[in-house]
This record gives C-alpha cells, structure tokens and sequence, in this order.
C-alpha cells in the first residue's frame, strides 16, 4: 500500500484523516467511531455509546474489547499525525489498564499521543475519558511499526 | 412463547451445566455484534470469532482489525473464567497486554484461554488466537481480572 501524504494544512489534515480514518477501516464505521481532532503529534476519537456494545446486559456497561478498538484506533491516527502521512502500520503490542468502569449512556473520548518515532517503530500513549480527561477510563501504551513497501 | 431471559448469574450457572454456550454469548450484545461464539470442539472449550466484512481494519490486505482480535482474546478470557470458575458476576478486566503476531486474514479466528492463576480476588488469564495452524499464533494476551468473591 503507498501512503497517502496528508495536507500541511490543519484544517486540510483533520479533514483528510477522518474521511480515510472512518472510510478506509471498516470497524471503525463499524463502531461509529470518529476523528475529531489531529495535531501535530496527537489524535482524539469519540466512539458513541451504543447498544451492540454493551458487554455486561446487567449493568449496560461497554464491553472492554470496544475500548480496545477505540485505543487501537486511535493509537494509529496518532501514529499517522506524527507522519503526517496515512501509512501502512501494524499494531506491535497493546497494554491497557482499566482505571475506572465506564459511565452507561455516554460517548468514550480516547486522546492518543505518539511521543516518538523510529524509522520503523512508533510508540504511543493513550487516554481514555468520558467527558473529563481528569477522570480516566483507562490508559494504555502501545508500539507500532511501519510497513515496508 | 419465549421464555424471559434469565438473570446473567442464572443464566452462567444453567449454561456450566448444559453446555448449550450460545445461550450466553446470544445474551452478550458485543459478542453477537462481534459474531463471537464459544464452541466445544473435542472436548476443548475454544472461542470463535466468525469472519464477517465489518471486523476489517485494513481493507488493502486485508487484515482483522487489531481491536477485533483484542476483543476475541478478551471475551474469551472472560468466558473462561465464567464457565470454569464459580464466579458469581462477570469479571471485571484490570489490565491486558496483547501481542500481534502476524496479520488476520479474512477467515474464522479461534481462541483458547488458560487461566494461569487463580485467586480469592484476582485471576491471570493467558489467552492465544490462530486462525489455520493453532501452532503459529496470530495474537496473545495476558490480562488480570477482578472476581467476585462466590
């Protein structure tokens, strides 16, 4: 796959990597996620609370494989911004940690930051709130690597 | 008429006794939207996640998305502990670890779950997904969880 360059612009960039980011990955449209903001090194992604993603019936409480995907998600466009470029990557590893449970009825926002990169290797942090990124659902760390055409 | 639904716990106990697993994965909205079931295949409790178009993350590949695996590695690690264990609620994730091995292709992704520690509060479960040859792993994980005390 040859990457896509992304416009220097931010308007121009945010707009580029949402239509790619939600068009390109169908289980990302698949949970509804979207690319609301793209900085230079950053990303944040809102996925709406919804009921096909309810893990526990009892408590209406979203299942912790959705969150994956949600940092997963996230932890890329991340990774994307910083190369300024809709690159080929691959997620090397994941670790999360479940801080608190997540609010039934309301929207999970993930804000991730891909604080450094290699030739090959980028790594990224996460962080996952529902409103109040002084409360987090969870945080995360994860490595991911470029594609070598 | 359609009997109404059992509460989870009631639900988990009847379902360790008949073993009809779909009963509980029909009653979990994520694992039916993720088309995960848990089935017995000689004799081995294994989870499977059917192949379907919207669990792509990668359309060039095409490759699973990487969320999707995590979530088969997780809700099979759950299933483990609420069918093997006699824990009243579902467990609750602390923290997981995942490792991608190799990409998922466009087919069915099996996993099984072994439960590496179990306490009164906390268990370690290690989970591993493949898809044609069990003995070259596409995805691993080892996660923590809360139990409920029985």
């Amino acid at each position: 796959m040859s990457d896509f360059t992304l416009p220097t612009d931010k308007a121009g960039r945010q707009e580029q990597l949402s239509v790619l980011f939600t068009e390109a990955v169908p289980h990302n449209h698949a949970l509804g996620l979207r690319l609301v903001d793209v900085g230079a090194t950053d990303a944040t992604v809102v996925m709406p609370y919804a009921d096909v993603l309810v893990g526990n019936p009892e408590t209406g409480v979203i299942a912790g494989g959705a969150v994956t995907t949600l940092i997963d998600a996230t932890c890329g466009a991340a990774v994307f911004a910083r190369l300024s470029a809709f690159a080929a990557i691959v997620t090397l590893d994941l670790r999360i940690d479940y801080l608190r449970p997540a609010r039934p009825g309301l929207e999970l926002t993930a804000h991730a930051e891909c604080y450094k990169v290699t030739r090959l290797i980028a790594f990224v942090r996460a962080l996952v709130h529902q409103g109040d990124p002084a409360m987090p659902v969870a945080s995360s760390q994860g490595t991911f690597m470029r594609m070598e055409d | 008429m359609t009997p109404s639904p059992l509460p989870l716990a009631d639900l988990v106990r009847t379902v360790r006794q008949s073993r009809e697993y779909h009963r509980l994965t029909d009653a979990i909205p994520y694992t039916r939207f993720m088309g995960i079931g848990v089935e017995n295949l000689a004799g081995e409790m294994l989870c499977r996640m059917r192949y379907a178009p919207h669990l792509i993350g990668n359309s060039i590949l095409p490759a699973l998305h990487g969320g999707a695996l995590g979530a088969l590695l997780e809700s099979s690690a759950i299933f483990e502990l609420l069918l093997q264990t006699d824990t009243g609620r579902v467990p609750k994730v602390i923290s997981s670890t995942v490792d991608f091995l190799r990409s998922g292709k466009a087919q069915d992704t099996f996993a099984r779950a072994f439960i590496t520690r179990q306490g009164r509060r906390v268990a370690n479960v290690r989970v591993e997904a493949w898809q044609d040859d069990r003995t070259r792993p596409i995805a691993s994980s080892h996660a923590l969880f809360l139990l409920s005390e029985p």
